[in-house]
């Protein structure tokens, strides 16, 4: 029986419990994300959590990889507390503005140099770009399979992955052979925490750096220069609505909406039959 | 370069089981006006087996031409036999505009195919237009702020977007004026590494939320499942649909199919009461064509009341029994009237 060497593309965004302080620039049209924790996106851990549990069954290694600028360095240091035996961190200047192919081509790059690999796994979809795009990308990249939106994974000794996969108002069960590529969903696991043990373990690992020249990356690939997508303009949305507040949330208050919704012709038609004057006594 | 004449919208249609997908349709409809402006033709993809009568189907929504690849291998869904058909053909035809549903095909399909065609694609848009020098303006709320990014792709062809499901309007159907063609190709087998075992799709219980005249959704705010109880009660009352904004669906007090917005369901209610709700961008998209939007949150500075006709300052757990008691007592009022 083979052991099986798994990589996980893990992506460090801000932190959702403070998505509420993000403030858009208004010169230069960017999202402002100063000050702002960076965490391991959510199902970025689903998918570790499966990896590290493949090691378990079968025996092998388990990769952490992500291009990322290089202050999200200690993301991936969470990524070896849980239980990653390495983790790679792809990141050059000229990596910046990248749209997902040339994210997926920097990871292909970074995944050919890690050298033999028989699964890569990645979450179905990031919390903040939320394209879904990157995984199937790099399965085509590196040419080999993928199977997305993955609930439950089995993979047999032969290297037979099977894979239950979700699509609209049900599921795909679908087999194709390792080395492949697994998008998973929050329903595959539940991700365990990092242990002290595993903190203490960590310290003695670090993430690799490795830049466009380590990975011999074609600099008309990567980055802004490399993304066949570019934003041309952000505006802010213009939304005209009335935008009357009521800063009374008594029964007052409320009678004052329930009166402004029937003035509008906004409740249910029964309603609106009633003299929508407020009542006298 | 293309000139003016060759210039091509494709539409992928999906089909599962012999049946079309709405969305299809609708882009079809949203197809059409890109191809008026480029002075181009309209044509529609679709793989599949045994498909070959849908494409009179598609020429009565608009399609001016209908390419249809129908082989065995394209029976049931997988991803690299879809990708090996669409980029046959879009490499011998090259079309200007490739647009797909963002279904679950839809969504796999066009990030593999775009990646072997080393193209531009974006996801979910909510708006596409043509823009002054005929590329195509793709539209993306984006993250965090009322902001709407315009993403081009200007080098690269085609340029590929994909786009949710009742996001655009189904045009009418009518007569059909264009033509099907049935394409050969060769699908090599070993170029189809993936086996689909077992397929369960449930009998589609369309939601009411898409259609629904009254909608009351709930956010991050309302912080546990009895507090949604809540949510639940007052849609009720107002004989409406219940929504859930993506936290509240992480949160498992709502299912998949009531999330609105970018990447879930697009809302065109009379009323639209949106409770504990921060209001993101991504939420905002899906109930801007609401007629009134309410909004009930205790932090006055919510972007929410930004974009509403009526806000309630105020902890939704008072002001939402209130307000059900109130309306309560004017509907059932009316319904002892009646009889």
């Amino acid at each position: 029986m083979r052991s099986v060497h798994s990589i996980v593309c893990v992506k460090p965004v801000p932190d959702p419990e403070h998505w509420e302080e993000l403030r858009l620039d208004p010169d230069s049209g960017t999202l402002s994300r100063q000050g702002i924790p960076i965490v391991l996106d959510p199902l970025g851990k689903h998918a570790l959590e499966q990896a590290l549990r493949v090691r378990e069954a079968r025996g092998g290694q388990v990769t952490a990889i992500s291009m990322a600028p290089p202050q999200t360095q200690e993301v991936l240091n969470e990524a070896l507390a849980m239980g990653a035996d390495s983790a790679v961190l792809l990141s050059d200047p000229i990596f910046a503005g990248a749209d997902t192919l040339a994210t997926a081509y920097t990871l292909s790059l970074g995944i050919k140099k890690l050298g033999d690999y028989d699964l890569i796994l990645c979450g179905s979809r990031s919390l903040d770009g939320s394209t879904g795009q990157v995984g199937p990308q790099l399965a085509e990249l590196l040419d080999i399979p993928h199977l997305s939106r993955a609930t439950h994974m089995e993979l047999g000794t032969d290297g037979l992955l099977r894979v239950r996969a979700k699509i609209e108002n049900g599921y795909q069960v679908i087999e194709t052979n390792l080395p492949a590529l697994v998008t998973v969903e929050k329903e595959i696991n539940t991700p365990r925490l990092k242990s002290l043990m595993g903190i203490v373990a960590a310290r003695g690992k670090k993430a690799q750096v490795w830049d466009s020249e380590a990975l011999r990356a074609d600099r008309e690939r990567v980055g802004i220069c490399g993304s066949p997508t570019w934003v041309s303009e952000v505006s802010l949305v213009a939304i005209e609505r009335r935008g009357e507040m009521i800063t009374d949330p008594s029964e007052e208050g409320v009678k004052t909406l329930v009166e402004t919704l029937c003035a509008l012709g906004a409740l249910p038609s029964a309603a609106h039959e009633e003299p929508c004057e407020p009542e006298t006594s | 370069m293309n000139t003016r004449n060759e210039r091509e919208v494709w539409i992928f249609a999906e089909q599962r089981d012999g049946r079309l997908l709405d969305v299809g349709l609708e882009l079809l409809g949203e197809g059409r006006k890109l191809a008026t402006e480029l002075h181009g033709q309209l044509t529609t993809v679709l793989l599949g087996h045994r498909v070959q009568e849908l494409g009179k189907e598609l020429l009565a929504y608009g399609a001016d031409k209908v390419y249809i690849v129908d082989k065995p291998a394209l029976e049931k869904w997988r991803c690299e036999a879809y990708t090996l058909a669409l980029g046959k053909l879009v490499e011998e035809r090259s079309p200007e505009i490739l647009l797909l549903g963002a279904t679950a095909v839809g969504a796999d399909l066009s990030a593999r195919l775009a990646a072997r065609l080393k193209t531009g694609l974006s996801a979910d848009c909510v708006g596409l237009e043509i823009g002054d020098e005929g590329q195509l303006l793709q539209q993306i709320p984006a993250f965090g702020g009322g902001v709407i990014a315009t993403i081009v792709c200007p080098d690269r062809r085609p340029q590929m977007a994909t786009v949710r499901p009742g996001v655009m309007e189904k045009p009418p159907r009518s007569q059909g004026h264009g033509s099907v063609e049935v394409v050969d190709m060769t699908l090599p087998q070993e170029k189809i590494r993936t086996e689909v075992i077992e397929v369960c799709e449930a009998e589609v219980e369309p939601t009411d939320l898409p259609g629904a005249d009254i909608v009351v959704a709930g956010g991050w705010g309302i912080g546990s499942s009895e507090g949604w109880k809540l949510v639940q009660r007052l849609a009720a009352t107002l004989d409406g649909a219940v929504g859930a904004t993506r936290p509240a669906l992480d949160e498992g007090w709502a299912s998949e199919e009531q999330m609105i917005g970018q990447s879930g369901v697009t809302v065109r209610p009379t009323l639209y009461i949106g409770i504990g709700i921060s209001g993101v961008m991504h939420h905002v998209v899906g109930i801007q064509d609401a007629d009134v939007i309410v909004a009930i949150n205790n932090d006055p500075n919510a972007p929410i009341f930004q974009v509403c006709d009526v806000g309630i300052v105020g902890d939704y757990k008072e002001v939402v029994p209130l307000l059900i008691n109130q309306l309560k007592k004017r509907l059932n009022r009316e319904e002892e009237a009646g009889f």
